[in-house]
């Protein structure tokens, strides 16, 4: 059984969602990246996504967008992500990867999944990588025995989802609105509803991101869906903060009060 | 639908595709059933064309740039004027095209994003005379490079948005302008200005071009008599050269020949010469050539002329150039520059920098073939908008 299969088969038995938590690589520099994916762990977050910081982040709010241009001015790059990748697996929660295309494709597709499966990486979230153009990576990521997980959207048509869902292992991943990621204050009526539509193609964990970044929401969400994904509210406990040391009790705070969220 | 470089719908052999959010995939898939059904409607068509004959300005003439020739090897030159469209380059084309089929969607709001501001003044005239929102994204550093058009474009009643993101020039305004279409795809329509972007952008704002080189393609037969030896047209995204090109893909005596914008010289890193530096890639929905570094990150392109500075070309492009149906060349800011200088001075005719680009290159051209040789030349765009960037380059007080 997979890590994310074995994680989301716990947190249903514990009857509550997993959460999972999101840094960029490299973010606000390497070593600190390591600490602030340790501060959420150490705060109940069930599985961190590790973001490969990308020039062109068509899907990303300006709070990953600072941050992603922070990580990439400190020089990240693939063997950075990976290393971070190793870093958070040895504290113990399943890791994914979220990246756009074009780092996987320059990096070489086969040779990123083996990679990725050789450093103990659970999976790889593509959020513009469409079904269409997947035949590459479907052969890579199945060899090497990493999860594909797709982003399905609210305006994703009857037709289409059941197409998109069968692609995905490990969870899928729903966008809770028409939009880019970033804090809001309420989450989308729009995501319970895709979430319903999701479990009538798949019996696949379904997670939710977009725009969760409190204990109200995370309950909120939780009520619906497997998984629940938090990224930019950490980011802005980083950001925030006037030395790394208050960025990371933040970030181990927020983890803990998230965690408390999501259960049932 | 031209089938004679399309593998499939939406593919240029390996090159174009769709790599974008899932969110959009509906909008696409409406974009491109729409953009099908109106090539086949016959009051779309007529639609189209009345625009072109009473608004544009349709058809543009040819002239034969005759003391020019002198310096291109005493080869005949012939240029299809673009630049004598209404808002002074082939931008139109393509954008009243898209404009009307925002309105056959039944969308009320369009985005588009600028590097000259070229296209997004032609979106905003587009937008007043068919009443629609219109919002443009365009990078800061642009804005202040060509604040005359953010003017123009305030004129006609679109909002401009300044981009501070990234490397803020045109990259980064099809960047935000991409979060505003995930975010209002439901009302907006995203029109797009070059032969980039996600299927079905890139082979429909081509057919939207094809119009120049119908045009021009029975022009020189009517006036001189046979097709040209070559043809030739300035790239950054590749708009004005594939809408020349395409209606000659299958002469095959006739070379196409893509000049690309080389900055201060493709070895100095320097460039927007994506075809001739670049690699494959993908870059804002499709699979083409980019500017990148090993860790697959754009890298930022540089020209004087702020309509070729872009890190990406159109898939399309991409693919004449690996099957060697089309050649591809880098010119310098200085080559494009003389070029400029000269058709102003010999011809009475000011070209956009862009274009100059297709100008140098056809110096080249001209003196590999000859004085037997006949060339035609897309004048993609007027270079009123240049004024001040040329009045620097050669030093001449403001």
């Amino acid at each position: 059984m997979s890590a994310l299969a074995a994680l989301f088969e716990k947190t249903r038995s514990e009857n509550r969602a997993a959460l999972i938590g999101y840094l960029p690589a490299g973010f606000p520099s390497k070593e600190e990246c390591i600490m602030g994916i340790q501060a959420m762990v150490n705060g109940g977050v069930d599985a961190v996504e590790i973001g490969f910081p990308y020039s062109d982040p068509v899907m990303d709010g300006p709070v990953i967008q600072a941050a992603a241009d922070l990580a990439l001015s400190n020089g990240t790059g693939a063997s950075d992500v990976f290393d971070i990748v190793e870093a958070t697996v040895k504290m113990g929660v399943p890791t994914v990867v979220m990246t756009y295309w074009n780092p996987i494709e320059r990096y070489g597709v086969t040779k990123f999944a083996a990679e990725l499966a050789r450093r103990g990486g659970s999976g790889v979230i593509t959020p513009d990588l469409t079904i269409e153009e997947s035949a590459s990576w479907q052969q890579a990521s199945t060899a090497a025995g990493t999860d594909r997980i797709y982003v399905v959207a609210p305006s994703t048509t009857e037709k289409r989802l059941p197409l998109v869902t069968a692609q995905c292992s490990g969870f899928i991943y729903a966008a809770s609105l028409m939009g880019v990621t970033g804090t809001r204050t309420s989450v989308s009526g729009n995501a319970r509803e895709l979430v319903a539509r999701i479990r009538e193609t798949s019996s696949t964990p379904v997670a939710v991101g977009l725009g969760v970044s409190n204990k109200e929401q995370a309950h909120e969400v939780a009520s619906y869906a497997d998984g629940v994904i938090v990224g930019s509210a950490f980011i802005r406990q980083l950001q925030e903060s006037s030395s790394i040391h208050e960025g990371l009790e933040k970030v181990e705070a927020l983890a803990r009060s998230l965690s408390e969220g999501v259960r049932r | 639908m031209s089938a004679s470089t399309q593998e499939a719908i939406g593919h240029f052999g390996p090159y174009g595709g769709r790599f974008v959010p899932e969110a959009l995939i509906n909008a696409l898939d409406e974009l491109e059933a729409a953009h099908i059904s109106a090539m086949a409607d016959p009051a779309f068509q007529f639609r189209l064309s009345e625009l072109h004959r009473t608004y544009t300005g349709r058809p543009s003439i040819i002239t034969e740039a005759k003391r020019f020739a002198e310096r291109a090897g005493g080869a005949r030159i012939f240029l299809k004027r673009e630049d004598l469209n209404h808002t002074g380059s082939h931008k139109i084309n393509n954008v009243l095209g898209q404009a009307l089929l925002t309105q056959r969607m039944g969308k009320k709001r369009i985005i588009a994003e600028t590097g000259a501001g070229q296209h997004g003044v032609a979106s905003a005239t587009a937008a007043a005379l068919l009443g629609l929102e219109c919002v443009v994204y365009m990078g800061e550093e642009d804005t202040v490079r060509q604040s005359l058009n953010v003017a123009r474009m305030k004129l006609l009643g679109a909002e401009v948005v300044p981009v501070t993101q990234g490397s803020r020039t045109l990259k980064d305004a099809i960047n935000e302008a991409m979060r505003d279409w995930v975010t209002n795809v439901e009302t907006t329509h995203y029109l797009l200005g070059t032969v980039a972007g996600p299927h079905p952008f890139p082979t429909m704002v081509r057919d939207f071009h094809r119009i120049i080189g119908v045009e021009a393609r029975q022009q020189m037969l009517d006036e001189v008599g046979r097709l040209p030896d070559a043809v030739l047209a300035c790239v950054g995204g590749g708009s004005n050269a594939i809408g020349i090109f395409h209606p000659f893909i299958d002469d095959a005596s006739v070379r196409l020949i893509g000049l690309e914008a080389g900055g201060r010289g493709v070895d100095s890193g320097l460039h927007a010469a994506t075809i001739t530096g670049g690699t494959p890639g993908v870059l804002h929905g499709t699979r083409s050539y980019v500017l990148q570094d090993a860790n697959g990150q754009t890298v930022e392109s540089h020209s004087i002329s702020a309509g070729l500075d872009y890190p990406g070309v159109g898939p399309e492009h991409a693919y004449l150039h690996d099957i060697g149906r089309a050649e591809y060349r880098a010119i310098t800011d200085d080559q494009a520059m003389e070029a400029f200088s000269l058709l102003s001075k010999l011809e009475g005719i000011i070209p956009a920098i862009e274009t100059a680009h297709a100008l140098a290159g056809a110096m080249q051209v001209g003196q590999e073939l000859g004085s037997e040789a006949i060339l035609l030349i897309n004048l993609s765009g007027r270079g009123d908008k240049d004024v001040q960037t040329a009045a620097n380059y050669f030093g001449i007080p403001l």
